[in-house]
């Protein structure tokens, strides 16, 4: 496999989705090729840190409007 | 489509507890991650036999995400709040066509996606399409690499790296952005996210390859040694 190779199955090897035959190939080409295995490190690592993030906490004001609509809407008396 | 996601949901097995271990709402009744998971059909059923206070237990629980991603996709505060009220209100009046083959939330994701999705639209015809066709995997090639260290994030604060995060995020164009918001950060599957948008398995892979290398390029600005912070 070449790097093209190793870029075009990049996402499949990340997700876990590569038959075994082909998974091995990328990794011998990565055991040899610097630039690949830094573009397989940073993506991963790019998507660890971009989806760590926490639930947007509402503001009181927001979260007041989505339920008063809500209890509008469903019929439920306010709490 | 809106109708097909509400009444079409078999065979969605998302990964789903790695989200609900960072769950923090702001419920007065907020409960572990285990519990949570283990209750949810319990509320879900309740719901669906007219227990409107187990309906609103369940918006408590999700109305943090479902805002985050709204406003992920839409970029816009007052489309995503409107997005996120319309998609707890269709939830609630189709919860008899949810019969839980699915994640209650991934069924929720859904819905809010096209919500969200609908007024990105509105807000922006004509600038992107989901339809168009997709280029060929093989003519993007990584340009910038640069060493990152082991520890890029600890650079910055955590604000500063909240910051950056919606900056990249918000930056990358529509038609990827809201495939790598339902694919990595709501972790639907390839199948769910296609049945979604409506477009391709294959169209899918390819926007969340390029999502993937576009997003490591804009933290490689931010990351790559001797960059300013």
């Amino acid at each position: 496999m070449n790097c093209k190779g190793v870029i075009r199955e990049l996402s499949n090897y990340i997700d876990g989705e590569l038959d075994a035959v082909v998974k091995q190939e990328l990794e011998h080409h990565l055991a040899h090729c610097e630039d690949c295995t830094m573009i397989v490190d940073q993506t991963k690592k790019t998507i660890e840190i971009l989806c760590d993030s926490q639930p947007v906490s509402l503001s009181t004001d927001v979260r007041s409007r989505l339920h008063e609509t809500l209890r509008e809407k469903t019929g439920q008396k306010p709490t | 489509m809106l109708s097909a996601i509400l009444t079409a949901e078999k065979g969605y097995g998302a990964p789903f507890g790695s989200f609900l271990g960072t769950l923090s709402t702001p419920s007065p009744h907020r409960l572990s991650s285990t519990i949570v998971r283990e209750d949810e059909h319990l509320l879900v059923a309740a719901a669906r036999a007219g227990d409107t206070a187990a309906f609103e237990e369940l918006v408590n629980r999700y109305e943090g995400k479902i805002f985050r991603l709204t406003r992920n996709i839409t970029g816009n505060h007052e489309d995503a709040e409107d997005a996120m009220q319309d998609a707890f209100l269709k939830a609630y009046a189709h919860l008899q066509d949810f019969h839980g083959d699915s994640r209650f939330y991934t069924w929720l994701v859904r819905i809010a996606a096209n919500e969200a999705l609908m007024r990105l639209r509105k807000r922006r015809p004509n600038q992107f399409s989901l339809d168009e066709q997709i280029e060929g995997d093989t003519d993007f090639f990584p340009r910038e690499l640069e060493d990152w260290g082991p520890t890029p994030e600890q650079k910055y604060t955590q604000t500063e790296m909240q910051n950056i995060v919606g900056d990249v995020i918000d930056s990358l164009e529509p038609e990827y952005r809201i495939v790598f918001l339902l694919r990595d950060f709501e972790e639907l599957s390839t199948q769910e996210t296609a049945e979604t948008l409506g477009i391709s398995v294959p169209a899918i892979k390819s926007r969340l390859l390029r999502a993937r290398l576009k997003l490591r390029e804009k933290l490689n600005r931010h990351f790559r040694q001797g960059a300013p912070n």
